[in-house]
């Protein structure tokens, strides 16, 4: 559980980073093309799959704690978390695909 | 017969491992292992225990690393290759050798007022309180806390946040919340409520996991977070 | 802090994740659908601007954002950085405010 709540916590920091740094470049407007053809490099395109990975691991961590605050006791919480999981892998694997 | 190699926490808080050797048997428990010790090998060793059999919890220390009480510890569940290594509880300052000073977890347990406030005198009638309630069950399910500090000692928030209440006063002060005979709900409420409280749990849930009577701190915190949440919304907090 | 100050923080994180949760399926979705064929700033353009709908949506995005990764790291700043006290609580609300800002400033160029 303490692995989940970890990575959880990791992503999150991860991810803050992440939305300054996209609002500013849309801020940018009509001169947003230079910066759009420099998106297409491969290393960017992996840092993209990176944050849609971490976006789905923090959902999944995310939907884990708030099962238990929330929800009922119950041992299937441990199941839920191996689902949190699942939906990570395949949220991965989507975009994995459709980039 | 094999020997167990056994290093255990001398001194206070810097103080170092000390290696002893100890027979092995067959249905031992570190609780024996450290009582050999102690008694055969090393007068001068300190350490706490009382009932033997699982029931005072005074005997709780860290083996290889894990918050346990060593009556209820045998070593064959835990000596890989032989080897246990001995620690005062985490999270506490140290007295002497495998003994913490438990002052801190005790004043955590007054700070979240753990402690009983009923309203009602001699003159009133018994309380009725329907053992099958939902409030009672979730009660129930918390009161068999006998303030080992094992929870407290698992707990990373706790290492991480000194001021953090801990799993073991939160879970007592739930237990009174959800205790309908209680009458100082909402002054509970305001001494668990915020960072140093229920709202610091990130629901690693080690205090779940190592609790010898198999009890949940962290869901009984995370009654705390609703009944909070409820008092905060209808503007009684 | 006060334990009703924390309890309204904690209260708005799990109701800005929950609202994320939404908004981060529906721009995940729409994004790799619109970028088929590649992207120009003209492109996206002219499909955004003057869109009331997605201008909504994407106001309660930003706002979302700037509470819930504020609040998010706040207990990381304390726990793992040891800060504490009123100059955590000034830094936490003004990178919700830096959020809030670049992020209208965004929802503006892009849906204005």
């Amino acid at each position: 559980m303490k692995r989940f709540a970890l990575i959880h916590r990791l992503s999150g920091v991860a991810l803050a980073i992440f939305p300054p740094v996209h609002f500013w470049a849309l801020g940018l407007g009509l001169e947003m093309d230079p910066f759009l053809r420099w998106t297409e490099q491969p290393v960017v395109k992996f840092s993209e799959w990176g944050i849609v990975v971490l976006l789905a691991a923090h959902l999944g961590g995310g939907l884990r704690v708030l099962a238990i605050e929330f929800l009922d006791w119950h041992e299937w919480q441990k199941s839920l978390a191996a689902l949190a999981g699942a939906i990570v892998l395949a949220a991965g694997l989507a975009f994995a695909l459709a980039l | 017969m094999t020997a167990l190699q056994v290093s255990v926490w001398r001194g206070g808080a810097n103080g170092r491992l000390q290696r002893y050797e100890v027979p092995r048997y067959s249905s031992q428990t570190v609780l024996d292992v450290v009582t050999h010790i102690q008694r055969r090998l090393d007068p001068s060793l300190a350490y706490r225990y009382a009932c033997r059999v699982g029931m005072c919890g005074s005997c709780a220390m860290t083996v290889n690393g894990v918050p346990r009480w060593t009556c209820r510890t045998h070593v064959d569940k835990v000596a890989n290759d032989g080897r246990l290594e001995l620690r005062p509880l985490r999270n506490l300052p140290v007295i002497r050798d495998l003994v913490a000073d438990m002052r801190s977890f005790f004043d955590k347990w007054e700070r979240a007022k753990g402690h009983f406030a009923g309203a009602a005198t001699k003159a009133d009638d018994f309380a009725r309180v329907a053992p099958d309630s939902p409030a009672r069950h979730a009660a129930d399910a918390g009161i068999e806390c006998i303030g080992c500090g094992v929870c407290y000692a698992a707990c990373d928030v706790v290492s991480w946040n000194p001021d953090y209440l801990g799993p073991a006063a939160l879970n007592r002060a739930w237990t009174l919340v959800a205790d309908v005979r209680d009458a100082k709900t909402v002054e509970r409420l305001r001494a668990i409520a915020g960072d140093a409280g229920c709202h610091a749990c990130h629901t690693h849930l080690s205090c779940t996991e190592r609790c010898p009577k198999h009890l949940s701190p962290t869901a009984s915190i995370a009654g705390l977070k609703r009944a909070v949440t409820k008092a905060a919304l209808e503007g009684k907090l | 802090m006060s334990a009703r100050s924390d309890t309204l923080l904690w209260i708005a994180q799990r109701a800005s994740a929950a609202l994320l949760a939404l908004c981060v399926t529906v721009h995940l979705f729409t994004i790799v659908y619109a970028v088929r064929g590649g992207l120009s700033a003209a492109e996206i353009f002219a499909r955004t601007r003057g869109s009331a709908g997605w201008f909504a949506f994407y106001t309660v995005f930003v706002i979302a954002v700037a509470v819930h990764a504020p609040i998010g790291l706040r207990p990381v700043l304390t726990e793992w950085l040891g800060w504490r006290g009123r100059t955590r609580e000034w830094f936490v609300a003004a990178f919700g405010v830096l959020l809030a800002w670049l992020g209208m400033r965004a929802v503006l160029t892009v849906f204005g």
